[in-house]
């Protein structure tokens, strides 16, 4: 069924709702401590992270947040599904909650499943202000476990979200600490000659890009449900149980790789919907997404939960264990990747070379006879594994990196490591349905400036992209920057194409790789204004976010979006 | 000093009317969501240099800006402090508005008002700074003095990483003017050299890197019969110890 008309029918039944939950949030400056520096950030309830909100499908929600900051605040309800009013984003949404106030927000649970909340305020959330949500669902899901557990990451850095802006700014490799060095370069000399290396690092000094620009924001401790490695969150178990992981990503910068060493993982869920269970050795958790996994632990043994960012600049780390006080072994961080030629397509001005000619022939000199008269990524063309274009056997293909990509994952055991592909809807939540169009848009930027933009204008300079209620838009992104961005639509789901049709996933946000194209596609069932953007904080806020108008739509549903706006705000 | 005044003024003028572009406001997320203006202060270099003639002098070169991606102000300020005479060699201040160009490069003009022991200088200044291909970091700038005379100086400057934090940054800069200035010791064609090697330390982040180095002065031709006859030399070689610092 269609979520916005459920909000309609929800609305439409609101007086005879019995479901309601009443629920305060405050809004406070508070310590932090990641056990390897304490820093003053923002917390919820006097806590980083806030409190893990607990709602039921069909519930209707009231939550007070007290801003008892001396800025303004905001809340965004990651993820959920809800009039444009509730949905925090301040600018867009509402004007956002003074210091002092108190601001209420009224919505209908219309999902479950598990997702988060943070500020959009300012740098508020890479300064602490996050917390979970789990979302219970009305009827029976289609897995067993015995507990669960709550997983939240982010990237602690003893810098505020401005200052880090600010160096961004003054030098788009302040806080990297990766970049090639002489020492580099005499081992590569070593291992595939002089020359060699000497023509490869021309060609990169000529174009001025950096293989090592994939962690703009390095230096951070990772934290899991708010403690660093040293401190050790755990999740205790018995041994038999099926333990479920509700990994929520709420890093400003960091993506996490993520292993149970000892455990397979089950993936059940991405960002809230069920999809078909795969089986996997390592996961990526791109900014702001969320994954359930569920383990089942036979042994009476610890487990470190190990969460390696992608450019192995630091990590998260916890432990699942018989009783409190156990550890297990924690691995070292594996060598950081290097982007290669493949990810640059972007920046190689070969004239001949099409936006959307992501093969990557052009650098690989790969055979592409295979891949028919595609002229761009075809994702549901292209098998799982089926294609072996041979210019690096060793990694396996997936249709989410750019061939030959310094950023395909591997498990660190050598098995399987989850991809896009292999998510597939549980249970189609719309009919597969031609799109009404396509919007085009290239994530663009300029590193050495640190800007950061879509189809090369800043939010500040562009216009909204208007939606039509009803439509179906296919979305296209094309990357041609060298970072990887996770891009965000809010109040909309964002069908992910990975060529299965209607079983694509639902995600509300989609990570696109460096030179890489990808495809999805959303029901425009919500009408109002949207934020849209990438959910990398300083990617946003320079430049990488948009404003989506969704005119006409039911009336019902803006007047009563509209009503419960104004009940709350602008006191 | 009124000449400084008027040309105080003058950029104060000439930043109001830049930093208000016409806005197509209405979306009010465009100034919630987004970061537009940025400021910083550094100093490149901030040094004590030992000369192999027992000279020594204090050297620094800063800088600090403000505004936004498409159009910063920027204080530019270099001073030499000469410490057997107690007095600035050297002693600049630019005061100017730099926009970007192209991907790497960005244009700057405005003005530059040199003050040190003798004879004041305005200037007018317009310049291209940027990164060019192989990472070198290039400052080049025309200046045209009150007297009517022009000159143009570049700046390159490449930075090897010996590690992550141990930096070498090798730096070259060089003057050369269009006509003699005698009362500032400014001789027609190519003036000065100066070749810098130093090795930093990133102590604190990057705002705080100690470092060491050489430090290679020459004069040429017109220019160093100037200092001849006021009886200075034409060449040095230089310890140098300082750091550079960011915030
Ligand atoms: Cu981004």
């Amino acid at each position: 069924m269609n979520k916005g008309f459920l909000i309609a029918i929800l609305a439409g039944l609101m007086p005879l709702q019995v479901l309601a939950g009443e629920y305060d949030i405050s809004v406070d400056r508070v310590q932090i401590d990641t056990g390897d520096f304490v820093k003053e950030g923002i917390g919820y309830n006097g806590a980083s992270p806030g409190p893990v909100l607990r709602f039921k499908e069909g519930e209707k929600v009231t939550i007070n947040v007290t801003n008892n900051l001396d800025e303004m605040t905001s809340i965004h309800w990651h993820g959920l599904i809800l009039p444009f009013e509730q949905d925090g984003v301040p600018g867009i949404s509402f004007p956002g909650i003074k210091p002092g106030e108190t601001f209420t927000y009224k919505f209908p649970i219309v999902q479950n499943g598990t997702y988060w909340f943070h500020s959009h305020s300012g740098f508020q959330e890479p300064n602490g202000a996050y917390g979970a949500i789990v979302i219970e669902p009305e009827g029976r899901e289609p897995f067993r476990y015995d507990r669960e557990y709550v997983v939240q990451l982010t990237d602690k850095h003893p810098h505020s979200g401005d200052r880090i802006m600010r160096n961004l700014k003054m030098s788009a490799d302040y806080y990297n600490r990766q970049q090639q060095t002489v020492g580099d370069f005499f081992s590569e000399s070593a291992e595939k000659g002089f020359m060699a290396t000497l023509m490869d690092r021309m060609m990169w000094g000529d174009m001025r890009m950096m293989k090592a620009d994939i962690e703009d924001v390095q230096g951070f401790t990772g934290l899991m449900n708010g403690k660093g490695p040293e401190q050790n969150w755990t999740g205790l178990f018995k041994p038999g149980e099926r333990v479920r992981l509700r990994f929520i990503n709420s890093s400003a910068m960091t993506y996490f790789d993520i292993r149970i060493p000892g455990l397979e993982m089950t993936v059940v869920q991405a960002d809230g919907n069920n999809v078909q269970p795969v089986n996997v050795d390592e996961f990526r958790i791109g900014v702001a997404e969320t994954y359930d996994v569920i383990v089942h632990i036979k042994d009476e043994e610890a487990y470190t939960i190990f969460a390696e960012s992608m450019g192995r600049s630091g990590y998260a780390r916890g432990t699942l264990a018989p009783e409190e006080g156990m550890t297990a072994e924690v691995p070292e961080l594996r060598e950081a990747p290097l982007l290669t030629m493949a990810d640059m397509a972007g920046h190689m001005d070969h004239g001949d070379m099409k936006h959307d000619d992501m093969n990557g022939d052009n650098m690989a000199g790969m055979d592409h006879s295979d891949m028919g008269g595609n002229d761009e990524m075809d994702h549901s063309a292209m098998g799982h594994g089926s294609m072996d274009h041979g210019d690096d056997a060793s990694l396996p293909e997936d249709p989410f990196y750019a061939k030959g990509s310094g950023l395909v994952p591997t498990a660190s055991n050598g098995g399987k490591f989850l991809s896009y592909s292999d998510l597939k809807a549980q249970k189609p939540l719309y009919e597969d349905r031609e799109p009404t169009r396509e919007i085009e848009l290239r994530l663009t930027g300029n590193m050495e400036r640190y800007e950061w933009s879509i189809n090369g204008i800043k939010y500040e300079d562009a216009d909204p992209i208007v939606l039509q209620y009803g439509e179906r838009v296919r979305f296209k992104f094309v990357n041609e920057t060298m970072m990887t961005h996770p891009m965000h639509l809010h109040g909309m789901w964002s069908i992910l194409e990975v060529g299965e049709g209607k079983w694509n996933p639902l995600k509300h946000v989609i990570s696109v790789a460096p030179a890489t194209t990808v495809y999805m596609e959303t029901e425009v069932d919500a009408p109002g204004e949207w934020a849209f953007h990438c959910h990398l904080s300083y990617h946003a806020a320079s430049g990488m976010f948009r404003k989506i108008v969704v005119e006409g739509g039911p009336d019902s549903t803006v007047a009563e979006g509209k009503q419960s706006g104004k009940q709350g705000g602008e006191s | 000093m009124s000449r400084l005044t008027a040309s105080m003024c003058c950029l104060a003028l000439t930043a109001t009317t830049l930093a208000t572009p016409a806005i197509a406001q209405e979306d009010a997320g465009k100034k919630t969501q987004t970061s537009r203006t940025f400021w910083g202060v550094s100093a490149e270099k901030l040094e004590y240099r030992y000369s192999d003639s027992d000279e020594e002098l204090a050297v620094i070169e800063g800088d600090a800006f403000y505004g936004t991606d498409e159009l910063k102000f920027l204080w530019l300020f270099e001073g030499e402090w000469e410490e057997a005479h107690n007095a600035w060699e050297m002693l600049e201040n630019q005061f100017v508005a730099q926009t970007p160009v192209s991907d790497f490069w960005d244009a700057k003009a405005g003005i530059r008002i040199d003050t040190p022991e003798g004879p004041d200088r305005v200037y007018g200044v317009l310049g291209l700074t940027g990164l060019a291909p192989y990472w070198f970091e290039v400052d080049t700038n025309l200046y045209v003095s009150d007297e009517g005379d022009a000159s143009v100086d570049f700046e390159a400057e490449y930075e090897l990483l010996i590690t992550n934090y141990w930096i070498v940054s090798a730096t070259f800069e060089t003057l050369v003017a269009f006509s003699e200035d005698k009362e500032i010791g400014v001789g027609e064609g190519l003036n000065s050299t100066e070749v810098g090697v130093r090795l930093s330390y990133d102590l604190i982040d990057r705002a705080f890197s100690p470092y060491i180095g050489v430090v290679h002065e020459r004069k040429y031709s017109d220019t160093a019969n100037l200092a001849r006859d006021s009886g200075g030399g034409t060449e040095d070689w230089f310890a140098v110890v300082g750091a550079r610092i960011s915030f």
